[in-house]
């Protein structure tokens, strides 16, 4: 029998340190939706996932209860919109069908609504992208995505200026609830086709009909297993890491094999990632300053952050038969109580997240700038999270949220998991002639690496 | 199916015993128990067979955690499953 001291283990990684699942996400295809009339392909899609996703929040739920592990989210992404509705022309229909799938099934997030435009846009996928805004100040529970840099295709800039534009314009369409919109929109480079999170969640072309991806969680849990070697170098550190990262990893896994057995769907992968909660004792900031960090954001922060993105991946592969999606340390803002307290106080900087991104998942997220930050700038900004996406053969994303009438020290509340956000500043000077070139960032090169 | 018992909380007189009735109504075989104080705290931890039982996890779940609510500690029921993946590869 396994010992009294494991199961207590398991017990209080539960009850104190916040351990849960965070996300089962089911991924659907809808390439079978594909209609040349609107409200046909929206009809069929609203089936589709009513029919494939119907069980899939009481399973979560049968599976919280019997095991005793809370499964926090339980979501549904798509094959991107823009492929779906470019026979028909007409995309917002789509929106609200996907809005009204996700509140029938119960789920609390749909993604999907999205585009993959590294190279080139066709015809389609430019008004797609004109959509966004209205999509997203609609509809309640859609996500979108747009992919708009590779490392096998570079970046498109015509996208990057697009994006900068489209992304003040969601803000300005909800600036009722703070930008609101924004908080559902990710841009991406290298975007994955089988990340279980949100925002940034669709269903891959090159994935099957219907799939279970799992996302675990547990910043807390690392947490607390740092506080036991406090003093210890840093190799004692990494070790620790791994084999919390294990144990996680494990139960993600678990959960997984149970939730496709039980919907008969496939499992497709876990996403080793350390995602942070607003809660107290449930951040990503915290395990840093527990490494030896005043404040995250202080020097050595990068470092500390690449220990840790490294040492959750080395822990978890073994423990799962399949790892994908992002597969890191995520550090959005808004959601992590340590880095919105390193913001209030002046430690943690937009320069510096931009930093830790080249060393983790995902990217600059969950951030929120002044009202006023021009498209060209937010454009700037996306640019560089994606160069480094792009030259560093990692995903990297953007999600900002420029607040309208908001100034630097004020807040923006969204509620739930997705937090308050501390207005950031950001660097005054202007880059509006080069995003008004246009145009695309060649493909880097990969040897001769310096 | 197996599932793990955990009984939790300040100790006092007919806590094992309660514990131990409901489970028997239930007709689940009990096939491991230890009890000790940890940290002055009651920690009893019982793997039992509940493939007996008419009722679901779910509900037995529910059941043992009103017993725990009327002997103020906290029990839970959970498949045993779970410790097994965390722990043993």
């Amino acid at each position: 029998m396994i010992n009294t001291s494991e199961i207590i283990e398991t017990i209080s990684m539960i009850r104190q340190e916040h351990l849960d699942i965070r996300t089962v996400t089911m991924g659907i295809s809808l390439l079978d939706c594909i209609h040349s009339d609107a409200g046909r392909t929206a009809d069929a899609v609203y089936d589709k996932i009513m029919k494939k996703a119907g069980k899939l929040v009481e399973t979560g739920q049968a599976i919280e209860k019997e095991y005793g592990i809370p499964i926090i989210n339980k979501r549904v992404a798509v094959t991107p919109i823009s492929i779906i509705g470019q026979a028909s022309g007409a995309y917002l229909p789509l929106a609200r069908a996907l809005d009204r799938a996700a509140a029938g099934t119960g789920i609390n997030f749909i993604g999907g609504y999205s585009a993959l435009v590294q190279k080139g846009f066709t015809g389609g996928e430019e008004q797609f992208l004109e959509s966004i805004p209205e999509a997203l100040a609609e509809t309640k529970l859609v996500c979108s995505s747009v992919n708009v840099a590779s490392t096998k295709a570079g970046i498109n800039m015509d996208a990057v200026a697009r994006m900068g534009r489209i992304i003040k314009e969601t803000a300005e369409k909800t600036a009722d609830s703070g930008g609101m919109g924004c908080a559902k929109l990710v841009v991406f480079a290298n975007a994955v086709e089988d990340n279980p999170f949100m925002a940034g969640a669709f269903h891959g072309a090159g994935e099957p009909e219907c799939v279970i991806n799992v996302g675990v969680s547990g910043p807390g849990v690392v947490k607390c297993a740092l506080e036991k070697v406090r003093g210890a170098d840093l190799g004692t550190v990494a070790e620790t890491v791994k084999k919390t990262a294990f144990k996680i990893t494990r139960m993600g896994q678990l959960v997984a094999t149970e939730a496709s057995r039980r919907l008969d769907v496939p499992f497709g992968i876990v996403d080793l990632s350390l995602a942070p909660t607003p809660a107290v004792g449930d951040s990503v900031a915290y395990i840093l300053e527990e490494i030896g960090l005043e404040k995250c954001g202080a020097p050595g922060t990068t470092a500390a952050l690449a220990l840790l993105n490294d040492a959750v991946k080395k822990g978890g592969v073994m423990a799962s038969s399949y790892v994908g999606g992002l597969s890191g340390a995520f550090i959005p803002v808004s959601e992590d109580a340590g880095m919105i307290e390193a913001v209030k106080c002046g430690a943690l900087s937009l320069e510096k997240l931009e930093a830790m991104t080249c060393v983790c998942s995902v990217g600059i997220d969950m951030v929120a700038v002044p009202g006023d930050t021009s498209a060209e700038t937010i454009s700037g900004i996306l640019a560089d999270e994606v160069a480094l996406g792009v030259v560093n053969t990692k995903t990297t994303a953007l999600r900002i949220i420029p607040a309208p009438g908001k100034k630097v020290g004020d807040s923006v509340d969204f509620g739930g998991l997705l937090g308050t956000a501390p207005v950031m500043p950001v660097n005054p000077f202007s880059c509006s002639k080069m995003i008004a070139r246009g145009g695309r960032i060649p493909a880097p090169m990969h040897s001769l690496k310096n | 199916m197996k599932a793990i018992i955990t009984v939790l909380g300040c100790d006092r007189v007919g806590i094992i015993a309660d514990v131990t009735a409901a489970l028997a109504r239930n007709n689940i075989n009990i096939l491991d128990i230890s009890q000790t104080i940890m940290q002055d705290i009651f920690t009893m931890i019982m793997l039992a067979d509940i493939s007996g039982s008419r009722k679901t996890l779910a509900e037995i779940e529910e059941e043992m955690e009103a017993v725990g609510k009327n002997l103020g500690v906290s029990v839970t029921v959970q498949h045993a499953d779970l410790f097994n993946s965390m722990h043993r590869i």
